[in-house]
């Protein structure tokens, strides 16, 4: 007999205005195992969760929870049923204390008053579980990521939660403290939980997944044990059989490479990152790797002078050139595409063609508008240009596709007719379509002379397309890899060479 | 020390030091005249600040309460020398209408996702004109019940007059301080002062402590036209003009962030305390324009802001992992 079902979703239909966003999905969730939860952006899987943890309801198709009807209403109707979920950001309270965030709505009382030694007792006891001994008295806001995530974690599972979904918690992790969650993942599992993990990454589907269900069009197409799928066949599910066997194409290198365009001589800031040397020739990607927290993202501040560097120079065509803030870096043909689109990047309720005219009309001044014929001709150009999918140039951006946005975020660069483009993360929190074709309008930028400075963490995507890699670890520079010897192994060895060794 | 009481005791710190100050340099501080006094003539911005610290903590602003105050102390002067209602009888209609208005203006606030700002500051508008409404002079209160409760005093060794209104302003905090810090009612307000929409997925009732929040606050404004009543033995429809900015001031030199999460119920005393004290230095040097007291004010609110923002830069605190 196969193990009983503790989550059983069965054409289950979602609609919005214009779009179907779930079309008679279809979930099963056991109890004591992980279950990996994929697809692209907008294949149904935030719908799906938003459902499951009543923060929409379903138009049609039912869910089951250990066989009995459930609709819950609101996420204090779900948790009641035994279902937590952890959202990528806002999961927990930042001011409040650690056993407070453990404890909101169910603090152990007497007299209507909160026992405070004996919550934070408990909640020291909690944590030990998960291995973290941490101050329950000081506010969470005040510990990194990971241990946000865990605390999170604790509290679900505290919650006597049967399915706990965890939506994208690795994406602001490292290396170690995914290592981390995985471990506490495993342990949940162990004491029967059912876990949904949604990710954009594949290696940790294989990592630490038990079965997967992948969703396309708001539709199943697949539950398997994750065992029998391959890596290929995966991403041929998520894409559709027109797209199967896409993963990175490898760059021509070199075709193209013309003369210097900037380079950066001993560039560096006293405790942010120390100098580092680097050269960009027209029609060249160059890539900045490293753990999170390396150094990296801080390179591309201080070349696009959003941190003025206190040491080294840069020379532009030729030419020495000062970058005492952004707007130096614009005006000498730098673009930056920042790490945190949300945040940094797009200006979410105006419109595309606003959007793409922003970087343009900064560098002529606010005497001098854009006219609006001149920006919607703009605007036209790049969404036909870049296949930026939207309905008009009108669309307020935030209402897009993550890959959407960022293709408008390189517009914006572009309109300016860049030299250098410098692009942080360009890929993250992207599905596997868009993955690939902003990896495809990167070889098409240099293809016409551009260069571009691309900063990932995956270093399969790297390996396809840089020319030269830059390594980064504890906030210096720890080699460049050029050329043919550009492979994923040689970077990982680079990054994880013991420290003194293989200085570039 | 976490960097969450950091606040508190600069705000304790600035107290005790400007203290030390007026008594170098007038001696009739030391003794219990000057603080019973202190603590009695600032009773009303007490009582305010109390329920001005649940709503800021809990992110929002109360324009209204300066405005429900003089209503409250009109409706109150009227009732008790023109219309012959009992005095109590008269508190609690005022402090129950107020407490009904605050609640309105929280269901407000949450059904209509309008901002705190916006909707209390139509109700002060709504407020002020209900005073005026009611009568557009001082209505003074010719009652012995109020002559009876303003003689009321603890005496101090050493001269001093706790007036009834301080002990009010005392029980107001002290309820607060509890309910605020003590109740799973007060770690809702915390938590959505922190974060409104993580509160929401955590299972706080949101809505409901919002109406609360403001039902205090109403509640506090119109007790304060009870003490301001009281104090004064009149009602007057232009009382409380500008206080709710002095109750936000308290509340926020008390260590709260404007941004709401942050605050304590003790410091927001204290905060109110410091302007008293200014207040009282510049009466006793005679010399000064009173309108100093506002420019103090507005330094010591400029300072605590730069302190609130030391304070987030705070580093990090990094885990220990068992084992390793």
């Amino acid at each position: 007999m196969p193990p009983a079902e503790l989550l059983s979703v069965r054409g289950c239909t979602k609609l919005y205005p214009g779009v179907r966003a779930l079309d008679g999905a279809d979930f099963q969730v056991r109890a004591g195992e992980i279950h990996a939860l994929l697809g692209e952006n907008g294949a149904g899987k935030s719908t799906l969760i938003a459902i499951l943890t009543g923060v929409t309801a379903a138009d049609g198709g039912e869910v089951r929870i250990e066989g009995r009807p459930a609709r819950p209403r609101g996420p204090a109707q779900a948790r009641e049923l035994g279902i937590s979920a952890l959202y990528q950001e806002g999961a927990l309270v930042p001011n409040l204390s650690v056993a407070e965030n453990l404890y909101l709505g169910r603090e152990p009382t007497r007299f209507g008053l909160v026992r405070r030694r004996r919550m934070e007792g408990d909640a020291r006891l909690l944590l030990a579980a998960y291995g973290l001994q941490i101050d329950v008295t000081s506010p969470l806001g005040r510990y990194s990521t990971a241990v946000r995530q865990l605390v999170a974690i604790a509290r679900a599972a505290d919650l006597s939660a049967k399915l706990l979904i965890l939506d994208e918690p690795t994406s602001s992790l490292d290396a170690d403290e995914t290592a981390m969650l995985f471990e506490v993942m495993r342990q949940l599992k162990a004491r029967g939980l059912g876990i949904v993990f949604v990710t954009h990454f594949l290696d940790q589907v294989y990592a630490v997944c038990d079965r997967l269900t992948v969703l396309r069009n708001g539709r199943t197409v697949a539950e398997r044990a994750v065992g029998e799928v391959s890596r290929a066949e995966l991403v041929g599910l998520m894409l559709g059989e027109a797209s199967a066997g896409a993963g990175y194409p490898a760059r021509r290198r070199g075709a193209a490479v013309g003369p210097a365009v900037a380079t950066f001589r001993g560039f560096g800031r006293r405790r942010r990152v120390a100098p580092f040397d680097l050269q960009f020739r027209a029609g060249e990607v160059v890539a900045a790797a490293g753990l999170l927290g390396s150094g990296r993202t801080e390179t591309a501040l201080l070349m696009f002078g959003a941190e003025t560097a206190d040491s080294g120079e840069v020379e532009v065509a030729g030419r020495p050139v000062k970058l005492r803030g952004p707007r130096d870096a614009i005006r000498a043909g730098f673009g930056f595409c920042p790490e945190d689109r949300k945040r940094d990047g797009v200006v979410g309720a105006l419109s595309v063609r606003e959007n793409i005219a922003l970087a343009l009309q900064a560098r002529g001044g606010w005497a001098r508008p854009l006219s609006r014929r001149r920006q919607a001709d703009l605007a036209e150009r790049y969404i036909k240009a870049l296949d930026i999918r939207t309905p008009d140039a009108e669309k307020p951006i935030e209402q897009l596709s993550g890959g959407n946005q960022q293709k408008t975020l390189l517009a914006r660069w572009l309109a300016t007719d860049p030299r250098l483009l410098i692009l942080d993360e360009p890929t993250r929190g992207i599905d596997v379509g868009g993955h690939a074709e902003i990896l495809k309008l990167v070889d098409e930028l240099c293809t016409q002379g551009l260069s571009i400075y691309m900063i990932s963490s995956e270093l399969a995507e790297i390996a396809a397309t840089a020319d030269r890699v830059l390594v980064m670890r504890d906030r210096r520079p720890a080699g460049l890899i050029e050329g043919a010897a550009v492979s994923p192994e040689a970077i990982m060895a680079a990054i994880a060479a013991p420290p003194g060794e293989a200085a570039g | 020390m976490n960097g969450r009481n950091l606040p508190l005791a600069a705000t304790l710190a600035v107290f005790v030091a400007a203290y030390a100050v007026c008594a170098a340099r007038f001696p009739a501080f030391i003794g219990t005249r000057v603080p019973a006094d202190l603590v009695t003539d600032n009773a009303f911005l007490g009582v305010i600040a109390v329920g001005m610290a649940f709503v800021v903590i809990s992110g929002g602003i109360d324009l209204s309460v300066g405005a429900v105050m003089g209503f409250s102390s009109v409706l109150i002067s009227l009732a008790v020398s023109r219309w012959g209602v009992p005095p109590m009888a008269a508190f609690l209609l005022a402090v129950g209408l107020g407490t009904g208005f605050g609640a309105a203006i929280g269901a407000a606030i949450h059904g209509l996702r309008a901002p705190a700002f916006i909707v209390t500051l139509t109700a002060m508008f709504l407020a002020r004109g209900a005073g005026f409404l009611l009568t557009t002079e001082a209505v003074p209160i010719d009652h012995p019940f109020f002559r009876t409760v303003q003689d009321l005093a603890i005496r101090l060794p050493g001269g001093g007059r706790l007036g009834a209104v301080s002990l009010v302003m005392a029980a107001a905090f002290l309820a607060g301080g509890v309910l605020l810090h003590a109740t799973r009612f007060g770690n809702s307000v915390f938590a959505i002062g922190g974060d409104r929409r993580s509160a929401e997925l955590m299972g706080v009732p949101v809505g409901r402590t919002t109406v609360l929040v403001y039902a205090i606050s109403g509640g506090c404004a119109a007790l304060a036209g009870v003490v301001i009543s009281i104090y004064t033995r009149a009602g007057n429809p232009l009382t409380g003009v500008g206080v709710e900015l002095d109750a936000i001031a308290a509340v926020v030199i008390g260590g709260a962030l404007l941004s709401g999460g942050v605050g304590t119920m003790l410091g927001a005393l204290v905060g109110v305390l410091i302007q008293g004290l200014i207040l009282t230095y510049i009466d006793f040097d005679g010399s000064l324009s009173s309108w100093w007291s506002k420019i103090a004010t507005g330094a010591l609110l400029f300072a605590f802001i730069g302190l609130q923002k030391l304070i987030v830069q705070l580093p990090r605190l990094s885990p220990r992992m068992a084992g390793a």
